[in-house]
């Protein structure tokens, strides 16, 4: 459903992504991990597309289309979802009226009816409760003043209206306490279907215990220099980074050959 | 040609028409005025002539060209010019559900058919400026003018010298108004030139509670002129929301004064919010005079095309332990300009004061522009004085953050821009005219085009 090649992107002159191969078919989950720096959040935000990145080789084609053709709204009311890793506050958009804006959007681009107050307020306090969040956040203006771990959970909150086919979780683990952990991914496999897709990045181990991902990749240096099974993340708990590291820039930074 | 020579020599010998307008109203009422009226008018028209308008190499008035106003053919508002004004024509400016006292002046006079004078509080005067002149009422003659001093400003002087309509209110000492009183003043003449000189003198008694809407609006397009001066006077424990609403034509001129005086702990709150006219300068100057005041000031102003529109507040600090917070947002496109400046006097006196000024503006378009100034004259040593001014577009993240979400571009910016308009509407506690507001700001900003 997802198919990277070759993806080249830079930002303000600087090259951060730089030949990255990524494939993702319906009903899978893959987990991003990768030193800090390394382009995750990048990668993130191309998908979503935002115009501070410079696609400068290379192509991703979603569902068939050429996704770096569509703006970020038209990828939204396809199915993309990306849940920030730093979700913005937007003061005076109020929570309710902004789902509600996004979730007709989505509706009426795949020919549903809007719905109206009453539906939405029902469905939201369905989803309210998978997520254990409390309705006075959204009498609040969008994220402002929630707390690191609430703005987390609202990410994935909105995620669970919205019901994309392809979400994409930036970091999303970090900042949530242990209970809100479980709680959050409990939210985010309840999304898991066989015609969606999730892109999990993460600096942890912990979150996949829960979130049990097909395949996990490394990202470093703009590139997927290692991909495995799920227990390649274990691996990375307890050795770390420098083994793979060493391992590629022995190979003359090439990422293909990093044996396994 | 002939015309060329003689055109010169006419306009140099003829009289302001501001004047003549003074020495018609002082033949036609003067005599009859008790002596503390003819004194404001006398003196206001012996400054405005000494001082003439100010040119822009005035520091007040350096961004904000009155010449336009100064050659207008001013005159009162003549009959044969008057657009009527009905319950229908006047309804876009009232709000639906408040049935609260409503006072409505067309052309500075009172209409009392389309007011609504039932609803108000036991004790709480509420009298049309020409009543109170002519029944002496000491609390009047007590206050009129004495804050709002004509030798503040050219259009206070002309004010003060044509003082004739308006409104007097006065709340008891310990009463507390629930229902806002709303004052609407309404221009419709259709000759350029058409003038009204309006005044409010809002008196709150010691611990009384009470809020004032006064709105301004006009329903002919044509270059007519709204010079105001309100004067705010709170005593002792006093609790006052003034809400100003200026909602003028965009051909229209409109001038104002603001004027406070706060006794020992009294708290107000003044909302100016300016949408309309061609030229609007506003003027808000808060004076704390004794310790334990609160004063907050909330300004939105919003213009387009043409537009000029220009606030200045002053807060005068001149005791000690008072605190005052200042919020003022623009929101500017088009060619339209914006000006503001807010000064803060804290007076040698006035130890512990707490200062707070921001004022954000949002420019929507290149032609668009904003002179943006703190002034902080501080003159105590135990002080804590912030102050900052933004001037930008909407940021890139929020509407990165609204478009991923499904939310199309265009309506992630007019999202973001009424949620800058709200953040200050916001304040206002009055919900009728709240929600009134943001209903316009949707129609301005959100409705999509048909
Ligand atoms: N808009 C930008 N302008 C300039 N440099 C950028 C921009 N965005 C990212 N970078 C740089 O690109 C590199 C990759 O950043 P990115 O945020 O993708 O890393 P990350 O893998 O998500 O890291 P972390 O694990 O810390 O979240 C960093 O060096 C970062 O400073
Ligand atoms: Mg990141």
């Amino acid at each position: 459903m997802l198919e990277i090649k070759n993806l080249h992107a830079e930002a303000a002159g600087k090259k951060i992504l730089k030949g990255l191969n990524l494939t993702l078919r319906k009903g899978e989950v893959h987990a991003i991990m990768g030193p800090n720096g390394s382009g995750k959040s990048t990668l993130a935000q191309v998908l979503a597309g935002r115009d501070a990145y410079e696609i400068t080789a290379g192509s991703i084609t979603y569902l068939g289309q050429d996704l770096l053709d569509l703006e970020p709204e038209e990828r939204a009311r396809e199915g993309v979802f990306l849940a920030f890793q730093y979700p913005v506050e937007i003061p005076g958009v109020n929570s309710t009226y902004f789902l509600k804006a996004a979730l007709n959007e989505l509706r009426k681009h795949r020919g549903l009816p809007e719905l109206d107050a009453i539906d939405f307020l029902q469905l939201v306090k369905e989803k309210m409760k998978i997520l254990e969040l409390p309705q006075s956040l959204l009498n609040r203006p969008v994220n402002e003043g929630f707390s690191g771990g609430e703005k987390k959970r609202n990410e994935i909150f909105q995620m669970a209206v919205l019901e994309p086919r392809l979400a994409v979780l930036d970091e999303t683990d970090s900042g949530l306490d242990i209970d809100a952990l479980r709680i959050v991914a409990e939210g985010v496999n309840k999304l898991k279907g066989p015609e969606n897709a999730q892109l999990v990045i993460t600096h942890y181990q912990r979150l996949l215990d829960y979130i049990v991902p097909d395949f996990v990749h490394v990202l470093y240096d703009g590139k997927i220099i290692r991909t495995g099974d799920k227990s390649l993340a274990l691996d990375l708990e307890e050795r770390g980074y420098d083994w793979l590291l060493e391992a590629y820039e022995k190979n003359g930074r090439r990422a293909e050959s990093v044996p396994a | 040609m002939e015309m060329s020579t003689i055109a010169p020599i006419l306009s140099e010998t003829k009289a302001d028409p501001f004047v003549l307008s003074y020495e018609t109203l002082e033949k036609s009422v003067d005599a009859s005025s008790p002596p503390w009226v003819r004194a404001l008018r006398h003196s206001g028209n012996a400054h405005f002539e000494e001082v003439g308008f100010p040119d822009t190499s005035h520091e007040e008035w350096r961004f904000t060209n009155v010449g336009p106003i100064s050659r207008l053919n001013a005159h009162a508002p003549r009959a044969e010019d008057l657009i009527a004004a009905t319950p229908e024509s006047i309804s876009p400016y009232l709000f639906k559900s408040l049935a609260s006292t409503t006072l409505v002046f067309v052309n500075g006079v009172l209409d009392l058919a389309l007011s609504c004078l039932t609803g108000l509080t036991k004790g709480v005067e509420v009298v049309d400026l020409p009543t109170a002149i002519r029944q002496e009422l000491p609390w009047v003659a007590a206050h009129l003018g004495r804050y709002a001093r004509v030798d503040e400003n050219a259009f206070v002087a002309l004010n003060g010298s044509m003082i004739e309509n308006g409104v007097a209110i006065r709340i008891p000492a310990n009463v507390k108004v629930e229902a806002p009183v709303f004052i609407l003043f309404l221009s419709t003449s259709q000759a350029d030139g058409a003038t009204v000189h309006s005044r409010i003198l809002i008196v709150a008694g010691h611990h009384s509670e009470a809020r004032v809407v006064e709105s301004h609006a006009g329903l002919a397009d044509s270059a007519y002129f709204s010079n105001s001066v309100a004067e705010l006077v709170l005593e002792e424990g006093a609790k006052l929301e003034h809400c100003r609403l200026q909602f003028e034509r965009t051909t229209a001129f409109h001038v104002a004064t603001v004027q406070a005086h706060q006794a020992r702990s009294s708290n107000l709150t003044t909302h100016s919010i300016s949408l309309g006219a061609r030229l609007a300068r506003i003027n808000v100057t808060p004076v704390l005079d004794a310790e334990g005041c609160e004063c907050t000031m909330n300004g939105l102003y919003v213009a387009e095309g043409d537009q000029l529109v220009d606030h200045h507040t002053t807060i005068h600090h001149a005791k000690p332990n008072c605190n005052s917070h200042e919020f003022y947002h623009g929101i500017l496109d088009g060619k339209a300009q914006g000006v503001f400046n807010g000064k803060i006097f804290v007076r040698p006196d006035a130890q512990r004061t707490d200062a707070k000024q921001t004022n954000r503006n949002l420019l929507l378009s290149d032609e668009a522009t904003i002179n943006t100034k703190p002034q902080l004259e501080i003159f105590a040593d135990d002080v804590k004085c912030t102050h900052g001014a933004t001037v930008g577009q909407l940021q890139d993240e929020a509407i990165f953050y609204l478009r991923a979400r499904g939310i199309g571009l265009e309506a992630a910016r007019r999202m973001l821009v009424h949620a800058f308009a709200s953040s200050i509407l916001n304040r206002i506690t009055i919900d009728e005219v709240r929600t009134y507001l943001d209903d316009q700001m949707f129609d301005l900003f959100e409705r999509p085009p048909a």
